[in-house]
């Protein structure tokens, strides 16, 4: 029994994510040359400390762990504190892992919403702007070296969960991913890439 | 004289009333279940209540294919919504949004009956501090805005608990908010009916309505089309068969019988005569079984008559009798022994453990003596006294002169014979066909449309079980709980990697009471989140809503079965809490780790653990070994009595013939013949049944008369004699070969497996025992 949707929450911490590894390299503000640039490069390490404002709890609640990206389509996040947590996108097929806990597995197909929120990603990683441009509204602001992306959820399946996404960073590093909810309730993840293969 | 034939004519007449008379109040079945075995061990009966009481037998898988994504699951909707006003369904699922939130509700409102988590120790300051700081932490997880949406009435996790403890990754995938196939090609739906399976009259209406029901829909695309599965779909399905195939095959069996005797006869008069037995035999036999087990299948009617068909010969021999005014004294003792070695055949098929084949049993054998005896006294009584038959001379002569030649070939029958035990020891080891499916009537592509509903409905792998029985429903979900905690320890010992329960959704009343007994009073609650929270980011006032969930769920009546109404956990409770005639089936399903391993569970272990809760009968089943072993017992208990019927068969013909010769001279033909149709059956690559077996055990009960019509014809009868009953016996045999064989044609295995082996093996006897058994003219005896 799939009595609720861990599929929204997840998504977007998740698709966040991918979504701003199009704009990591970004040299300009040149998306199609962006998309050039990515197709070139297959992986991806950070840590991030991610601060939740939630309107019942009192103080902000901080999670600290590691994203990895792989292309095609494979995506992890490790939570690490408070709560050791592991959520991995492969394929279509979702998962999210707890100790203790039954292995939560969530095939993107039944989540239409969802499903088409990621197939844009993926378009847009493949280089596919008009499928991103059909879902958000997007506006790019800042000089290179600091630039922020905000993004607008057009459909209201989306907009009625979340107001906006606003990703911010220099050059091709992404720095803060900030999730407006519609409640207003918020969350900033603050991202530090490992460095690279030396 | 008169007299006697009066006195005669009135008995049978009367019996006849009397026969009509039962059969009028008798319920004629065509559904299978006769023919499958009943269970002998209380192990393997639980499997077959199963399908008798439980849910499984009311299950409707269906599928709506065609069409775009979006549209099928439009009439997936309006599908199930016109079906579950019906109100011939306990229940439509296909992954609405409303069965969703009922859901969602019946976990979330009833979380404090619900949870394993609830104990004393859970309200104690220490516990609601842990519990609350436990969802705190998720609250910045991935499941974060979950938690968030529940905080405030459930701060300790309870809805979240219940949701990793109960939900499954089982469930079908959604389309546009309908239940979908993998592959996303086929919205798929199920329907329980509220008729239980083994009213097949009743699944047929369901079935029809959903039909029509389909059929009606608006927005129909072009292409749309709807699929369906389950148990009683099957039992409805091969109903139709079993019943469209037993009506045109008993007319293609009686029109070619009456051809036939036409041809031989060429009297309508001697052929409505030459059939009274048959028909007596017929009449007498139904109303036997309808005695004995209160119904009577349809496979019996037809199989049934086939058997006795040979009581058709009872009459050509007696005209033979009669138009040659010969001395009736050894015709009847050959015919009497005849009947008496098909008695001794079909005798074991009355202790079969499948009631189909006692069905049988009881059918021929009293109406083959019922046959008998009309022909031996109620025929001479009708049939004229100055009988004129045709003459058969010329194909008589004919015959004669060819089996004259064919007793030159006395190496051929033996020599067949030694390649076909060759043949049949080359098989050894892959004789039998250990799957009972064999025996399904149901085709290949709907077995395989069963399994692909299956996999998308996510249908939980059955094959291990923990089954037990208990007086209530109470107790047997108190059993369900205490057998639970056993097998939660043998989880955390992964023995196993999960079970389901229906004590999950519907904990006993004692477990409910114990849990609200947990749950402290209103002031003591106060007091206690007071002191919980110090040191929490979370204000007091904030979870006003959670006190008084808490009150309200101290206080409130406990859950009953009715609170599940229109949930999908009510479809777990009545899967795994089986009402039965006296009391309650308790069954949970256990997941192996490793499904794929060739031992995925450790059955004893999980069997010995559960001694400890001395529930009623506990036991551990893989039901794949069940029921393979459930199938060779039959097999073995069929070829025990066959064996033994074989026996008695070369015992009476050795009483009877008073010479040992003479019985191996009647009996060769036999075995050669049984051997040979072996052979064949395991060349063309057949694996063998019980039927099969049964086929066998008919082919020795019919192949018996010709060899001792061959032996004792040909020893005492004159050369006219003797020739007249050479023709009447391959008549004979014709008839039967042609009947069998056109069952032998039969899409359905029941009745092709016996249909080719007793076709086959009829042949060979009579040509065999031509070859054999007869005596040459002239030669002297032994």
């Amino acid at each position: 029994m799939k009595l609720l949707d861990p599929i929204r929450t997840v998504s977007m911490a998740l698709l966040v994510f991918a979504l701003t590894a199009p704009f990591a390299r970004a040299k300009d503000a040149q998306l199609p040359q962006l998309m050039h640039l990515l197709a070139q490069d297959k992986s991806a390490k950070a840590t991030f400390v991610e601060r939740t404002y939630i309107g019942i709890i009192d103080r902000p609640l901080v999670s600290t762990g590691d994203l990895s990206f792989a292309a095609p389509d494979s995506l992890e996040k490790r939570t690490l504190t408070p709560k050791p947590e592991l959520l991995v996108l492969r394929g279509n097929t979702l998962k999210i892992e707890r100790p203790g806990k039954r292995l939560m597995t969530i095939g993107l197909e039944g989540h239409p919403e969802i499903s088409a929120f990621i197939e844009s990603i993926r378009g847009t990683l493949a280089g596919d702007l008009t499928a991103l441009k059909a879902l958000y509204s997007l506006r790019l602001t800042g000089p290179i070296g600091n630039w922020r992306l905000v993004l607008t959820p057009k459909q209201r399946r989306l907009s009625r969960i979340f107001s906006r996404i606003r990703i911010g960073g220099s050059d091709a590093v992404v720095r803060t991913i900030e999730l407006d909810q519609r409640d207003g309730d918020h969350s900033i993840m603050v991202i530090t890439p490992v460095s690279r293969r030396q | 004289m008169k007299l006697r034939r009066r006195l005669v004519l009135g008995l049978w007449l009367a019996l006849l009333i009397a026969c009509v008379l039962v059969i009028a109040q008798t319920r004629f079945v065509s559904d299978l279940s006769a023919f499958m075995p009943k269970a002998p061990s209380a192990r393997q009966q639980l499997l077959v209540d199963q399908f008798k009481y439980g849910i499984i037998g009311r299950l409707i898988m269906i599928g709506i294919e065609g069409g775009d994504a979006a549209g099928r699951a439009k009439l997936s909707q309006e599908l199930a919504s016109r079906l579950r006003k019906t109100g011939t369904f306990l229940g439509v699922q296909n992954g609405d949004s409303a069965t969703e939130q009922r859901d969602r509700r019946y976990f979330f409102d009833n979380r404090y009956l619900l949870s394993p988590d609830i104990t004393p120790a859970h309200f104690t300051v220490q516990g609601l501090h842990a519990a609350i700081q436990n969802s705190i932490d998720a609250l910045s997880g991935d499941t974060g805005l979950i938690v968030k949406q529940l905080f405030a009435r459930d701060p300790t996790g309870e809805t979240l608990r219940l949701l990793d403890e109960f939900g499954g990754n089982s469930q079908p995938r959604r389309l546009h908010g309908a239940w979908a196939s993998r592959d996303g090609k086929r919205a798929v739906l199920l329907a329980y009916t509220r008729a239980p399976g083994t009213d097949i009259e009743a699944q047929a209406r369901a079935i029809a309505i959903i039909r029509n029901t389909f059929k009606r829909l608006p927005d129909l695309q072009a292409g749309s089309q709807l699929v369906m599965s389950g148990t009683s779909v099957f039992a409805v399905k091969s109903r139709n068969t079993i019943q469209g195939q037993v009506t045109r095959l008993a007319s293609a069996s009686l029109l070619l019988v009456v051809f036939l005797l036409l041809l031989v006869y060429r009297s309508p008069l001697l052929l409505a005569l030459g059939l009274l037995p048959v028909l007596s035999g017929a009449l007498v036999g139904i109303a036997a079984v309808s005695l004995r087990f209160g119904q009577v299948h349809a496979l019996t009617l037809g199989f049934g008559t086939t058997l006795i068909g040979e009581a058709v010969d009872y009459s050509i021999y007696f005209y033979l009798q009669r138009a040659g005014n010969l001395n009736p004294g050894h015709f009847w003792r050959t015919i009497w022994l005849g009947v008496a070695t098909s008695i001794a055949g079909f005798a074991p098929l009355l202790f079969s453990g499948f009631p189909g084949l006692a069905q049988l049993g009881i059918y021929s054998i009293s109406g083959l003596i019922a046959a008998a005896i009309v022909t031996r006294h109620v025929l001479p009584a009708v049939v004229p006294q100055k009988l004129q038959l045709r003459d058969l001379s010329g194909p008589g002569f004919a015959l004669d002169r060819l089996l004259d030649f064919a007793s030159h070939l006395r190496w051929l029958p033996l020599l067949l014979s030694l390649a076909a035990a060759g043949t049949v020891y080359a098989h050894a080891g892959k004789i039998w066909n250990k799957n009972l499916s064999a025996l399904s009537p149901i085709s290949k592509s709907d077995q395989r449309l069963d399994q692909q509903l299956r996999r998308d409905l996510g249908a939980p792998d059955l094959r291990f079980m923990v089954a037990f029985s208990a007086p209530s429903r109470e107790l047997a979900l108190e059993g369900a709980e205490k057998a639970g905690q056993v097998l939660h320890g043998l989880m955390l010992q992964r023995v196993i990697a999960g079970f389901s329960s229906p004590a999950f959704v519907l904990p006993s009343r004692a477990l409910q009471r114990a849990r609200q007994a947990a749950i402290p009073d209103a002031r003591q609650a106060r007091r206690r989140l007071r002191q919980a929270l110090v040191g929490l980011p979370v204000r007091f006032n904030r979870l006003q809503g959670f006190l008084s969930d808490l009150q309200a769920a101290r206080t409130r009546r406990p859950l009953r079965r009715s609170d599940l109404d229109g949930t999908s956990a009510a479809l777990l409770v009545d899967s795994l809490l089986i009402h039965r005639a006296k009391d309650y089936l308790v069954l949970m399903p256990l997941r192996p780790h490793d499904s794929s391993a060739r031992v995925p569970l450790d059955i004893n272990r999980v069997q010995d653990a559960l001694q400890a809760t001395r529930l009623r009968h506990i036991v551990v089943i893989d039901l794949l070994k069940e029921s393979t072993s459930l199938f060779r017992n039959y097999r073995n208990e069929v070829l025990m009595l066959s064996e033994f019927g074989c026996l008695v068969i070369i015992a009476l013909l050795l009483a009877a013939l008073k010479s040992a010769s003479r019985t191996l001279r009647v009996a060769t033909p036999l075995i050669c013949a049984v051997t040979c149709v072996t052979a064949v059956l395991l060349l063309s690559g057949v694996r063998l049944t019980i039927l099969h077996l049964v086929g066998l055990l008919l082919v020795v009960a019919i192949g018996s008369n010709y060899a001792l019509f061959f032996e004792s014809g040909g020893r005492t009868a004159t050369p006219v004699e003797r020739r007249r009953m050479q023709v009447s016996l391959v008549v004979a045999n014709f008839t039967t070969v042609g009947s069998f064989g056109i069952l032998g044609l039969s899409s359905i295995p029941v009745l092709s497996d016996i249909g080719s082996t007793v076709s086959l093996g009829a042949l060979l006897c009579l040509l065999f025992a031509a070859i054999l058994a007869r005596r040459i003219p002239g030669t002297p005896t032994p």
